[in-house]
């Protein structure tokens, strides 16, 4: 699935670029032919990589599991106990796992791509605390649990991404007003989730607290289906007409309509799919530090180009999958949530993006 | 010298004036301080009669139920001034040093970073002594300004204040994480800190916040002692060297101080965020951009602000009582957009 996936915005993507001056055609053939390869390259890898997290977590997750009785179940066989473990708790995780890391990659990238700023992740700027206070909201006040969590947890991520662009729509330098505000907004819902805590029982504030990290604990059939269904309609239906428009906004908004683009439908629209790619797996997974905000860059270094925004998704799933492999070896008596490996791990990387921005000039 | 005098005058003549007239505000700070001081004894999910405060001050019976009210809010009282003149000017050493108008040591990741260490501290080093934990605390906030500084600092246009507040919000992020680590590995860790993390006067006695008191006035005598340069500052870095100013001693020592400050504030009352930005502003606007004035009267409007967020938090919702630190995020961040919506034009961001 992901090889035809990946294959599509590089396909599409030479015809929107706009004709080159006759000098530079030959070079900027070949240097679009090299990128290419190195897309399908690195995506590659990138399945490889997943593929043996996969494996090593089917075999090493909390406990060890035989090999051949490993083998036997995913053939479809039956064996007590390790059935249990494998149909009921560690597929559902990796299923969940993977979804939620690849739309927090797509989110976490289009944003990146769009404000042109590889800090500008939903994290920062305050879209993932909008759709995590209002899982909050309806977990401790509502005590909801099933799919109205994930719908409260989209409708607080779009609404603060209303607000955000609102404040910040004025006048130009748009991109790093909505980033301040998005910061001025996200320590605000903060202290609304750290209120909301204190308000609940004390149950219930643990297990939000769990949730508040990032957890796969809690992953299962249903959930990994709810989010295989939402964000595949998200990512068929809508992304790659996202996609192209994208393109276009890249080069500039007055040249964009040039075009023949209606630049705020197109910037609403970028804006809903990136906002329901972040929030939706939110509501399952709780905010996993840094995925959205590590996919993009890491794929753009790898292959020394743009950020994919498809390459970043599989990169997001990869991540979290090699982290939930972590989270559950790391410490032989606790089972972290996987939320603390990608926090943990990702902060080295974070202060590598810093320094690789600000020397590039794309730091603000 | 006298350069710099005639630098730091705001215009030439108006002198004397100028002077009672800021005079004037910096004593109804003070009567204000009072008045904020007394509402946060008087006022609380139990009522109190003035006259019980009265006698609480003045004639003190251990006896007396309601005047062991009274004493209770004391130590919060004493809290919220040794928080709010540490935050407040905390926030005024950064904006000057750095003519960063959004610096505030929870924007900056300041608080976060000293949260981390503390935690750090207590979980792994088995730290659990005042001294030990203010310590952690100024290490943490030392590294990750210095990390946020150096990291912004690369590129071409240097520091900007946008560079620096995603940066600090991105470290916030990660240092955040490494605290969740460490909270979800030590459950007894977890339990101490969890009410700590919200920014709250109300969890620590009276003897913690009388313990920071040393830190603090160590703090802002560093701080205040670089007003001067901050003034010179203000008027570009180009000029303030020209003026005689060794900027990187100044910056060096103002970080020191503002480190100083911002890990005491967090030791005692846990990360409170917005108030570094909000008083010099704030101040700003009552005694001018004169940071000789700005930085005394920090000290003085900073604590108005802590009691009065303080003290509202107790009676906004009954029985419950919402944390100071949840208080100044609601009231900082609004201002912190009004500020960024006008002052785009102005300031060079």
């Amino acid at each position: 699935m992901e090889a035809t996936t990946m294959a599509q915005p590089t396909s599409t993507g030479d015809a929107d670029v706009p004709a080159k001056p006759p000098a530079a055609a030959q070079s900027g053939t070949t240097l679009a032919a090299r990128r290419r390869s190195r897309v399908r390259r690195t995506a590659l890898w990138m399945v490889v990589a997943l593929v043996l997290a996969i494996a090593a977590y089917l075999f090493w997750g909390r406990d060890r599991l035989p090999a051949a009785e490993v083998f036997q179940v995913l053939g479809g066989e039956k064996v007590p106990g390790t059935s249990f473990i494998i149909m009921s708790d560690r597929l559902p995780r990796i299923a969940v796992g993977m979804l939620a890391g690849a739309g927090l990659g797509i989110s976490g990238a289009l944003f990146q791509r769009w404000l042109g700023n590889p800090l500008a992740s939903p994290d920062v700027i305050g879209v993932g605390y909008g759709a995590s206070a209002a899982a909050v909201f309806a977990m401790i006040i509502r005590g909801y649990t099933d799919w109205k969590l994930n719908a409260f947890s989209l409708a607080g991520g779009l609404l603060v991404a209303a607000l955000i662009y609102w404040l910040s729509a004025a006048g130009k330098r748009t991109g790093s007003r909505l980033i301040l505000a998005g910061l001025a907004i996200g320590a605000m819902l903060q202290a609304l989730i750290q209120y909301l805590l204190t308000q609940a029982q004390v149950n219930t504030a643990s297990d939000v607290m769990h949730w508040l990290t990032g957890s796969l604990a809690s992953s299962n059939w249903e959930n990994a289906l709810l989010l295989l269904v939402s964000l595949g309609a998200i990512g068929i239906l809508l992304l790659p007409l996202v996609l192209r428009q994208l393109k276009m906004l890249e080069l500039g908004e007055d040249a964009a309509a040039a075009l023949g683009l209606h630049v705020g439908w197109a910037r609403a629209l970028l804006v809903f799919v990136a906002v329901a790619m972040g929030a939706l797996p939110i509501a399952v997974t709780g905010p996993m530090a840094f995925v959205a905000f590590l996919a993009g860059p890491i794929t753009a270094a790898l292959t020394r180009g743009p950020i994919n925004i498809l390459l970043a998704g599989l990169t997001g799933a990869t991540l979290v999958t090699i982290a939930n492999f972590f989270a559950a070896n790391l410490f032989a008596d606790l089972s972290l949530p996987v939320g603390v490996i990608t926090g943990a791990f990702g902060a080295p990387f974070l202060i590598w993006i810093l320094v690789r921005a600000n020397s590039t000039g794309s730091g603000a | 010298m006298t350069a710099t005098e005639s630098v730091t005058r705001q215009s030439p003549g108006a002198g004397p004036a100028k002077t009672t007239r800021k005079l004037g505000t910096v004593l109804l700070l003070i009567a204000l301080l009072a008045l904020a001081l007394f509402a946060s004894l008087l006022l609380g999910a139990r009522s109190v009669s003035i006259g019980t405060v009265i006698d609480a001050i003045w004639n003190f019976d251990p006896s007396n139920g309601d005047q062991g009210v009274v004493a209770s809010r004391f130590a919060r009282t004493v809290g919220a001034i040794v928080v709010g003149a540490a935050l407040g000017l905390a926030g005024a050493g950064l904006q000057g040093l750095t003519r960063n108008p959004l610096a505030d040591t929870g924007i900056l990741g300041l608080n976060a970073g000293s949260s981390m260490a503390v935690v750090l501290a207590i979980a792994f080093l088995g730290v659990s002594s005042l001294g030990g934990i203010m310590v952690a605390a100024f290490v943490g906030a030392a590294g990750v300004m210095a990390l946020v500084y150096l990291v912004a600092n690369v590129g071409r246009d240097g520091a900007t204040p946008i560079k620096l507040a995603l940066g600090g919000a991105a470290m916030a992020v990660g240092v955040g994480a490494i605290t969740n680590a460490i909270l979800m590995i030590s459950d007894a860790t977890m339990d101490r800190f969890r009410m700590w993390q919200v920014g709250t006067l109300s969890s620590s006695g009276i003897d913690t916040f009388l313990g920071a008191i040393p830190g603090v006035a160590a703090g802002a005598l560093i701080v205040l002692s670089t007003a001067r340069a901050s003034n010179a500052v203000s008027m570009g870095d180009d000029t303030a060297i020209a003026l005689g100013f060794n900027l990187n001693r100044a910056r060096l020592i103002g970080s020191i101080g503002v480190v100083i400050l911002a890990g005491t504030a967090t030791a005692v009352a846990g990360p409170i965020a917005f108030v570094g930005l909000m008083i010099p502003h704030a101040v700003r606007l009552l005694v001018g951009s004169d940071y000789r004035w700005l930085m005394p009267a920090c000290l003085i409007a900073g604590p108005i602000l802590l009691l009065v967020a303080d003290t509202v938090g107790r009676i906004i919702a009954p029985p419950s009582e919402i944390q100071v630190g949840v208080m100044c995020a609601m009231l900082g961040g609004p201002i912190f957009i009004i500020m960024m919506r006008s002052g785009m034009k102005s300031v060079s961001l």
